[in-house]
């Protein structure tokens, strides 16, 4: 097994994944370095939630490796629990706990995976709803706010226990376009302090923005990877210069 | 200052809420007026008041009656909690998903087939007789506590399937969230699904209790002085059937006020209306 290059917080190698015959993933491979993001790009369908469960291992890979840290988390002997308390994910459509409030929301996994005091989560946890602009918004259910509130709280429920790196799955994806900004905002103040990222987004302007590096995922492999200005502004493959005037289209 | 248009469909609005108040009252005398006519008309009427609605007797056996339904309370009661639990375990074990768990999903299997599939009234004699014919010691004889045991082993049954569909209806991506902040399978169980899933099978759960305060009544085949028996008791002795009605009653008492918190459950969930 080959060392990891240091700095790397997350190193895909080779991940394939299959659900029955449709091959998703097909040989993935991608490095995350520390406080590093990197936007994940590619069509509907072309398996970039699949990567990011994958890696929470929410669903099992087929052959491959991912290394969190430099230690592999793929392998069948490795407690998927233990290595999903020390990684968080946003879901793309939020799915928040609809029967807890906001701030039990973001305090749960504190509380009953990382067995902190309540009173000790539930501060921490109010400061983080405060400064993503839901201070008030504490003891309400996730139906009482709106998309982009839900989301911020998604992100803060993910970023409660200040995981070694944060899976972002198309966080803007249900939301209204005027909600867009506001959850964006969050995404980019957590940029701002340094934590490593992987973020599968459609919104390009966003990816140039916050990103450090963009994977462009295609026909189940990173067909291109490199720093915004060269994927999304002067693109090599075929495939990459179609998608983005596909989405540019939008 | 409202303006004609709005005043004038403000008034439209009023008189079809008198017209529909009006037709409801008049549809509601015809028919029951109708219905009391027919009974009170009918040519057995003076000898049924006499037998099933005679005041006197009412009142004479009324609070032995109400004493021993005390008893269908006290039982009720007890089962509901027992069978919450039971049900609940029975239902866990059955969506147990690891291979050693095997056995015990077959045998939640075949715990909800055999009970759900008696009939209540035949479990509750093979029950209430055969338990202690088997003459083991340590078993309860006590024909109380056995009854109530079937009726706990009967609707431990529904109530498992209950909870199970309660749990299925859970969207798959809340475990999926509970598993991404860290719990276990179990810690995500008990804090995300089972907290959802026992919120919506309230009304059907309360439902089946509803049905259950009045299968009490069949462990009076076994001998306790419940309403049921106490009533047909007096009944044998008086020739009069007005002590069941008694009876009647107070199961009406009980079962009612429960079906009414069923519909309020049940509204406030947004049900479709
Ligand atoms: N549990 C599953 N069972 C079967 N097929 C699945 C499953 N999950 C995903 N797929 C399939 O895998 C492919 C990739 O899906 P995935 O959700 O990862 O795409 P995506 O890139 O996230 O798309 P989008 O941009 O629409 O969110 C799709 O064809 C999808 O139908
Ligand atoms: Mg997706």
């Amino acid at each position: 097994m080959n060392a990891i290059p240091d700095g790397t917080v997350l190193d895909i190698r080779n991940v394939t994944k299959a659900f029955g015959e449709r091959e998703v993933l097909r040989g993935i491979d991608l490095g995350v370095r520390e406080h590093e993001a990197v936007a994940l790009i590619g069509a509907s369908g072309s398996g970039k939630s699949t990567l990011l469960r994958c890696i929470d291992l929410l669903e099992e890979i087929d052959d491959g490796d991912v290394f969190l840290d430099g230690e592999v988390i793929t392998d069948p002997g490795v407690d998927p629990v233990a290595v999903r308390r020390r990684l968080g994910l946003v879901f793309q459509a939020y799915n928040l706990f609809p029967h807890l409030s906001a701030l039990e929301n973001v305090v749960l996994g504190e509380m009953r995976a990382h067995g902190k005091a309540r009173a000790e989560a539930e501060e921490r946890g109010r400061a983080l709803l405060a400064r993503f602009g839901l201070a008030g918004r504490e003891d309400d259910r996730p139906d009482n706010l709106s998309g982009g509130q839900q989301q911020r709280v998604a992100i803060a429920r993910a970023f409660a226990a200040r995981p070694r790196a944060l899976l972002l799955d198309e966080v803007t994806s249900a939301l209204d376009p005027e909600l867009v900004g506001e959850v964006l905002e969050a995404v980019r103040d957590l940029k701002g302090e340094g934590m490593t990222m992987l973020i599968a987004t459609h919104e390009m302007s966003f990816a140039r923005e916050v990103a450090d590096r963009v994977a462009f995922l295609h026909a189940g492999r990173i067909l291109e990877l490199g720093s915004p200005e060269q994927v999304l502004s002067s693109p090599e493959a075929e495939e990459t210069r179609r998608f983005l005037r596909r989405i540019q289209a939008n | 200052m409202p303006s004609d248009r709005r005043l004038e469909r403000e008034a439209a609005k009023r008189r079809r809420h008198r017209r529909g108040q009006a037709i409801a009252a008049v549809s509601s005398v015809v028919v029951l007026g109708g219905l009391a006519a027919l009974i009170l008309t009918s040519p057995g009427w003076p000898e049924v008041r006499e037998t099933f609605f005679n005041w006197e007797v009412f009142k004479e056996s009324f609070p032995d009656v109400a004493k021993a339904f005390w008893l269908d309370v006290k039982i009720f009661l007890v089962a509901e909690l027992a069978i919450l639990v039971v049900g609940l375990f029975v239902a866990m074990l059955r969506i147990a998903r690891s291979p050693a768990m095997f056995p015990v999903r077959l045998l939640s299997v075949v715990f909800v087939d055999l009970f759900r599939g008696i009939p209540t009234i035949l479990l509750v004699f093979l029950i209430g007789f055969g338990v202690p014919a088997l003459q083991l010691s340590g078993t309860p004889n006590d024909p109380i506590v056995l009854g109530a045991f079937a009726l706990v082993l009967s609707y431990s049954a529904y109530v498992a399937e209950v909870y199970r569909a309660g749990i299925a209806s859970v969207h798959r991506g809340q475990r999926d969230a509970a598993l991404a902040v860290g719990l276990t399978e179990n810690q995500a169980m008990r804090h995300v699904i089972l907290p959802q899933a026992v919120r919506r099978v309230a009304p059907p759960l309360l439902n089946d209790f509803v049905a259950l305060q009045k299968d009490v009544a069949l462990i009076s085949i076994l001998g306790p002085l419940e309403a049921f028996r106490e009533a047909q008791i007096i009944e044998s002795l008086t020739f009069n059937f007005t002590p069941l009605v008694a009876a009647a009653l107070l199961y009406l008492a009980v079962t009612v006020p429960t079906a009414r918190i069923v519909d309020r459950l049940g509204g406030t969930e947004g049900a479709v209306r």
